[in-house]
């Protein structure tokens, strides 16, 4: 047996969507608030769920490469189009300050009973169809973002995956830290308030 | 949770309440990274949002006008041979996500209709600004050709210089727009 399996079909989507949906809820990832909170830099919630799993399944994937149980090259890896990522994400992260959510965590609040999240999809839909009417006045600028020569950040500073992976760990370590000396402040001055 | 923590969720409601009844962050984060590696396993990709609203504007413009929907150069292609851009993993994936958000919802006994966002804004202001936002995560989606999920999220974890980079964009845009947008969001 190789793998990836290479499943294509209805079941693998509803199964993993599901969990996806599921997790995204329960880590409060549905809810506009706490991802606008993130934005204020005063609820951390987003940046910890995200890294902890970057971390993970970076870590699964490097060990499944390095056991030669899945070799890196059978997984899809996004070109590094730079301009394009950076924009895009520029314009992503604006319409979340502006509306709450991103694609993935406005179904799962639409699914939870937000109708803002429901309006903020039929955005994603009507934004979708604005990029597709500019997209011949664009196309230049577009064609022009060659994909740089390296995809991965291994292949970019010749570094092994797991040293990178490693850097990733102590970020969001110290990311951590940082934010929960900062809370701990807060909350004994906040109690200290309460208590007088 | 350290001793004394809860009396002070009691005492300071607005700090923690709101997150009390979610799952630790980090928890969270272990159980969407082993999704993730398992979706990479059993598909050779990783997980997604932003194609299906795409393939969903693509099968509504050919709807509306078949013929302007086939000459778009972006949309056109993925319309070619009466092909239905719906018929595709991240259909059945995203119909996923609709599916478990439900359930995480009805478990935990958040599930209910209401408009969230602002409250000191009016329904219509709210709304509004979930379509404008919307639009714009919409529009960034298309030309960063993923999202947080697809890009951020699946694209990092194979340590994609494209899913750092548009982490970076999204985050230096998005805590930008957060402080610029923080009295609208109060």
């Amino acid at each position: 047996m190789s793998l990836p399996l290479n499943l294509a079909g209805p079941g693998s989507g509803l199964v993993l969507g599901s969990l996806f949906g599921f997790i995204l809820q329960r880590g409060g990832l549905g809810n506009g608030c706490k991802l606008t909170g993130q934005l204020r830099l005063e609820d951390w919630t987003v940046f910890n769920v995200m890294f902890t799993a970057i971390i993970v399944a970076a870590s699964g994937l490097w060990i499944l490469d390095a056991t030669g149980y899945m070799p890196a090259a059978g997984t899809f890896v996004p070109a590094a189009y730079f301009r394009g990522a950076l924009a895009g994400g520029g314009f992503v992260g604006l319409g979340m300050s502006i509306g709450g959510y991103c694609p993935g965590t406005s179904v799962v609040a639409a699914a939870s009973g937000r109708i803002d999240g429901i309006f903020f999809f039929v955005g994603l839909v009507a934004g979708t169809l604005m990029f597709a009417g500019a997209y011949d006045r664009m196309s230049a600028w577009m064609q022009a973002d060659t994909p740089l020569p390296a995809s991965t950040l291994p292949e970019l500073l010749r570094m092994p995956g797991w040293a990178i992976i490693a850097v990733l760990a102590l970020i969001a370590a110290s990311v951590h830290l940082w934010v929960t000396r900062g809370e701990r402040r807060t909350n004994a001055a906040a109690m200290k308030e309460a208590l007088r | 949770m350290p001793r004394g923590s809860y009396e002070l969720q009691r005492l300071v409601p607005d700090v923690k309440r709101s997150s009390r009844s979610y799952w630790n962050a980090h928890l969270a984060g272990v159980a969407l990274g082993l999704t993730l590696l398992s979706t990479f396993v059993l598909t050779g990709h990783g997980l997604g949002a932003s194609g299906f609203p795409t393939a969903l504007a693509a099968r509504t413009a050919d709807m509306v006008s078949p013929a302007l929907a086939a000459s778009n150069q972006y949309l056109g292609p993925m319309l070619e041979d009466g092909r239905n851009p719906l018929d595709a993993w991240i259909t059945w994936q995203v119909l996923g996500v609709a599916i478990g958000g439900l359930a995480g919802a009805l478990v935990s006994g958040a599930f209910r209709w209401h408009i969230d966002g602002p409250t000191h804004l009016r329904t219509l202001a709210r709304l509004s600004m979930a379509l404008v936002g919307g639009m714009l995560a919409g529009f960034g989606a298309r030309v960063a050709a993923g999202c947080t999920s697809g890009l951020g999220l699946s694209g990092s974890a194979t340590l994609a210089i494209a899913g750092f980079v548009f982490l970076m964009g999204f985050f230096a845009a998005g805590v930008a727009g957060g402080f610029a947008f923080r009295r609208l969001w109060r």
